[in-house]
């Protein structure tokens, strides 16, 4: 047999007999890639949706997964197994071309979110109750190490920002000991630990540059971002844009700023300022502020465009109807529209030609032609919040 | 008939203290507490960043005090004041909610 006509009849019986997936259970779609798929988490009914960004058409729902609230998702490298970690500690395998939960396990009490180690093997949970982070095997969930959060002063503190690093490290934040920790598994499943203490007062949130250089965790209990530059000789910890709410009020925050999508353009980071209708410029060569966006509300998502000239914008509660749009290169506000009630997370396509916003109080992902601005077309969900592409699994921090 | 009284008892006292609301206003506080506050307190009220809010969690609180809270906030951590996007009446709705069972 030929090449051609072994594919041909490779995808033939594919088509016609589904049941030979290697457990009996059918495949949702026959022989195809996974670069163009993408999960999104129902977050009342514990489901999620696998959608096509080809066809913009939604493959398959999948039930089971539990309290979905603030869920994210990682992938495998390569792009067929997304990690999902549910708000109740549920970490669900899910298997993209199966349509189906490869395995599921119940890791903790309360979780935040989740990583994925650059090699692809290990899966890191970051917990709330019990505070810290534990480790698991990404192919069978089998769970290598549990690292709890005790800060110096001795409280268990829930973990936030969890990232990865080359050389299966991940960094993350204690909320409650105002540390920053970074674990390195290159050894094994026990970890060398490094601590950076008294990193400013309660860390809510973190990210990494794109070149695993710049460890940003966002300061509740102060105004301004612990810094660590993760390529000097010997990282220490630094403030940036400290005191950005000095003079004026810091306004009531009704949903939390997230630093998880953050816009990396160029030479300029944009993030969400805390209590202030504002986006905060800082210049990724001095690490200082050059300057501020006034914004329609307050910031919760900065997301960069992949090409990094605009960075698209949603807000809190109660103004999160709506979406903006900065020139970063202009640093002017260049779009201003109004999906719809509670517009909860963009994901732009791997190239950037469309952007899924989920619009979860219309029930709705609506996508958008990035360029045009027009709305290519509308996909009914429940509920929808968190949208996560596939092409995740290439990208560092995520 | 101890239960009957035990829900007689218990509707007199909402009645006493919870004011009465539309179907429609209930709806909409139900939806802001399970969505919004969720996306700190877990949409099923069993904590995130914020404290759990289950009823065991809040027995030794009184609804009063629960929804002082809620209109002015604690300061110092990120429990924001809710006075100006909801009424007294609604949030001694929402603690007492919270304090029976807060509803789907």
């Amino acid at each position: 047999m030929n090449r051609r006509s072994f594919l041909t009849a490779s995808v033939a019986a594919g088509l016609a007999t589904p049941a030979l997936a290697a457990d009996g259970a059918a495949p949702c779609a026959p022989t195809r890639g996974t670069g163009d798929l993408g999960l999104i988490i129902e977050r009342a009914t514990g489901s999620v949706l696998i959608v096509d960004t080809t066809t913009r058409a939604v493959v398959s729902r999948i039930d089971g997964l539990g309290d979905l609230s603030h869920a994210t998702a990682v992938f495998g490298p390569s792009e067929r197994y997304a990690y999902v970690f549910g708000r109740d500690g549920g970490l669900t395998k899910v298997d993209m071309l199966a349509c189906r939960i490869d395995r599921r396990v119940i890791q903790a009490g309360n979780s935040i979110g989740g990583a994925i180690s650059d090699d692809g093997a290990l899966i890191v949970a970051s917990n709330y109750t019990p505070g810290g982070i534990k480790v698991f095997d990404a192919n069978s969930l089998a769970e290598l190490a549990s690292v709890p959060a005790i800060g110096a002063n001795g409280k268990s503190s829930k973990t936030v920002g969890l990232v990865d690093l080359p050389g299966r490290r991940f960094a993350y934040a204690l909320y409650d000991a105002d540390e920053i920790w970074i674990a390195d598994f290159s050894a094994g499943a026990t970890p060398a630990l490094t601590k950076f203490t008294d990193v400013g007062r309660l860390p809510y949130d973190a990210n990494v540059t794109s070149d695993a250089r710049h460890y940003l965790a966002g300061l509740f209990g102060e105004d301004g971002f612990a810094h660590i530059d993760l390529w000097a000789a010997d990282p220490k910890v630094d403030r940036v844009s400290s005191g950005y709410n000095a003079g004026r009020a810091k306004l009531p925050i009704y949903k939390m700023p997230h630093l998880e999508g953050w816009a990396q353009s160029n030479s300029t980071l944009v993030v969400p300022a805390a209590g202030q209708h504002e986006a905060l410029l800082i210049d990724l060569e001095t690490m200082k502020e050059q300057g501020r966006i006034a914004l329609h509300s307050q910031p919760v998502f900065c997301v960069a465009r992949p090409d990094g000239r605009e960075v698209w914008i949603n807000f809190a509660h109660p103004d999160n109807d709506t979406v903006q749009v900065l020139d970063v290169f202009t640093r002017k506000i260049v779009h201003t529209f109004r999906p719809g009630p509670a517009v909860l997370h963009l994901e732009f396509t791997p190239r950037g030609h469309e952007v899924w916003i989920s619009v979860r109080d219309a029930d709705r992902i609506d996508i958008y032609d990035v360029r045009s601005r027009e709305k290519k077309a509308e996909l009914k969900a429940v509920k929808p919040s968190g949208i996560f592409f596939t092409s995740r699994a290439h990208r560092l921090g995520v | 008939m101890m239960r009957s009284l035990e829900l007689a008892l218990i509707a007199t006292l909402s009645c006493a203290i919870t004011p009465a609301f539309s179907a429609d206003r209930s709806r909409e506080l139900t939806a802001l507490v399970r969505e919004d506050c969720g996306s700190c307190h877990g949409m099923t009220l069993k904590g995130g960043l914020g404290a759990p809010l289950t009823p065991h969690d809040l027995a030794e609180k009184d609804a009063m005090s629960l929804a002082a809270i809620i209109l002015d906030g604690v300061p110092g951590t990120p429990m924001p004041p809710w006075r100006g996007l909801i009424s007294e009446a609604d949030a001694r709705w929402i603690a007492e909610k919270l304090k029976q069972g807060f509803p789907q």
